[in-house]
């Protein structure tokens, strides 16, 4: 029995969202009688923290605290349309959304104020505290609640937005094939290290490193996690996880949670990641979001390492013991890429 | 069916149910008692979100006949919180991020719980085998480890409740 190391590169060129129909969200913001803003999504938070990002970048573009804002995503029915949370897309889609949405109230937020200060709503400033300021002379200010109750009971007036994000149709050229299918790509780049067990075809992970480059991390505590958790799933995904081992052949697949195989507490390894942040043109405040790809390199990563280790090529996942004790079998035994 | 009486203690406030012969715990807390901490996962005692104390003990509630509980003293996550003021494992849970879609975080809450009661300074290596009964899908558990340490830290210091 010997034990082989072996270290898997992958990096990625990550399409944020879909073009699908033009991968459109919705947004709707209005302040209530006491100042404070609902924003109505139909994107669900699935603990990614949607709700996090777009409440940040509603505070943010209507220049009041982010204490103020509440966002609803409590009902597709009633609310706006969305194409829904999957595919990378909530940060960008939604949050361009939310942040049109959120311009358009603050542009009646100021109308509505400058009407109670006699002013030119072009002077007004917020200062994101709940107050709105003449610029350069800061004593003559109005609280965002007065002027909600002023809009509502005095001037009859909604603070409200509306925002939409629509990616541009793009069609194919029938004489190159040339498409842009999509106009934001996150990034990363990982390394796996790893052991082999060249008797029983186990593998432990040992460390894993990596380089996100996810434009502007809006809430950069919540992009590590996120990094963290998804890579993890990756190396499950890779190792792991399989509804029908023997595909296309369903024989001895998991019938429920008892046999369905995952990592526990104990698997976990240390995992460094460097965040990088190149803001995208097109996203809002530049952030892109990292979504599925913090999970997707570690898939190529963990059977680089594999075929690093023993030598093995393992083109089916999950990378089962059962198929790597096969390929070295077929190739007459371990051999390390070092030693070939 | 004939129903069996069952009394006990759920969070230090006394309770008496009629129970259904055979019901489990976690259905007779969620919809007996209508105490909805304790989360239906897997229903078959793998994925550990349904985990309750019983004396003290991490049980799986979906695991637990309802009539065994005669007596004896149930703990859960909603009973956690002093008021307004957070349990420091639910405080520090929080602020470290531990908590993603939040769905094993009840299972995890009570296994650390039951693990820092019976071991305040417990190694990293003791705090997974802790929780190693509970799966957590999107944190790959070093935040709730981390977590876990921090809390049992604080509580050690004795500068929190």
């Amino acid at each position: 029995m010997t034990i082989h190391k072996g270290r898997g590169f992958a990096c990625i060129n990550y399409p944020i969202g879909m073009n699908l129909g033009g991968d459109p969200s919705q947004a709707l913001v209005h302040s209530t009688p006491d100042g404070k803003f609902k924003v109505a999504l139909s994107a669900i938070d699935l603990g990614q923290g949607m709700k996090s990002v777009t409440r940040q970048l509603a505070a943010e573009t209507l220049g009041v605290p982010v204490e103020d804002v509440y966002v609803d995503t409590a009902d597709s029915d009633t609310g706006p349309h969305d194409m829904g949370s999957f595919a990378s897309r909530g940060t960008h889609r939604v949050g361009n959304a939310v942040i049109q949405a959120s311009r358009e109230a603050r542009g009646l937020l100021l109308e509505a104020a400058a009407e109670e200060l006699e002013v030119n709503a072009s002077d007004l400033e917020t200062d994101g505290k709940g107050n709105i300021n003449v610029k350069g002379a800061p004593s003559r200010s109005i609280a965002v609640a007065e002027t909600a109750i002023a809009a509502q009971f005095k001037q009859g007036r909604t603070i409200s937005g509306r925002g939409i994000f629509l990616i541009p149709t793009s069609d194919v050229d029938p004489e190159t094939g040339e498409m842009t299918p999509v106009s934001c790509f996150a990034h990363a780049a990982v390394v796996v290290d790893l052991q082999v067990d060249d008797e029983t075809g186990e593998v432990e992970v040992l460390e894993i490193n990596s380089a996100y480059e996810v434009g502007r991390a809006l809430n950069p505590k919540m992009v590590e996690q996120q990094l963290i958790g998804g890579a993890w799933m990756g190396v499950s995904h890779a190792l792991y996880e399989t509804t029908e081992p023997y595909y296309p052949n369903r024989d001895h697949g998991p019938t429920d949670f008892n046999q369905y195989l995952m990592p526990g507490p104990g698997e976990v390894v240390n995992h460094n990641i460097a965040v990088l942040e190149r803001p995208a043109e097109d996203a809002p405040y530049g952030g892109k979001g990292p979504g599925e790809m913090c999970a997707n390199p570690l898939l190529p990563g963990v059977a680089n390492a594999v075929y690093n280790a023993v030598g093995v090529r393992v083109d089916a996942l999950p990378i089962t013991p059962e198929k790597i004790l096969r390929g070295i079998q077929a190739i007459g035994g371990a051999r390390p890429q070092g030693m070939r | 069916m004939a129903k069996t009486p069952v009394q006990f203690t759920l969070n230090g406030t006394h309770r008496a149910h009629f129970v259904d012969g055979g019901a489990n715990l976690l259905d007779v807390l969620r919809r007996e008692v209508g105490d909805l901490s304790p989360k239906y996962g897997c229903g078959q005692g793998t994925c550990g979100t349904c985990t309750v104390l019983i004396n003290g003990e991490p049980h799986l509630s979906c695991l637990t006949l309802a009539e065994s509980v005669e007596g004896k003293s149930l703990e859960t996550t909603s009973g956690m919180a002093n008021g307004p003021d957070l349990h420091p494992l639910q405080r520090i849970f929080m602020e470290s991020f531990a908590a993603q879609c939040g769905y094993c975080t009840p299972g995890m809450l009570m296994a650390a719980k039951a693990l820092l009661a019976g071991n305040p300074n417990p190694t990293r290596e003791e705090v997974i085998e802790g929780i190693s009964g509970n799966i957590c899908r999107c944190t790959g558990y070093e935040p709730i480890i981390d977590a876990i340490l921090q809390a049992a830290v604080e509580l050690r210091s004795g500068r929190v409740a």
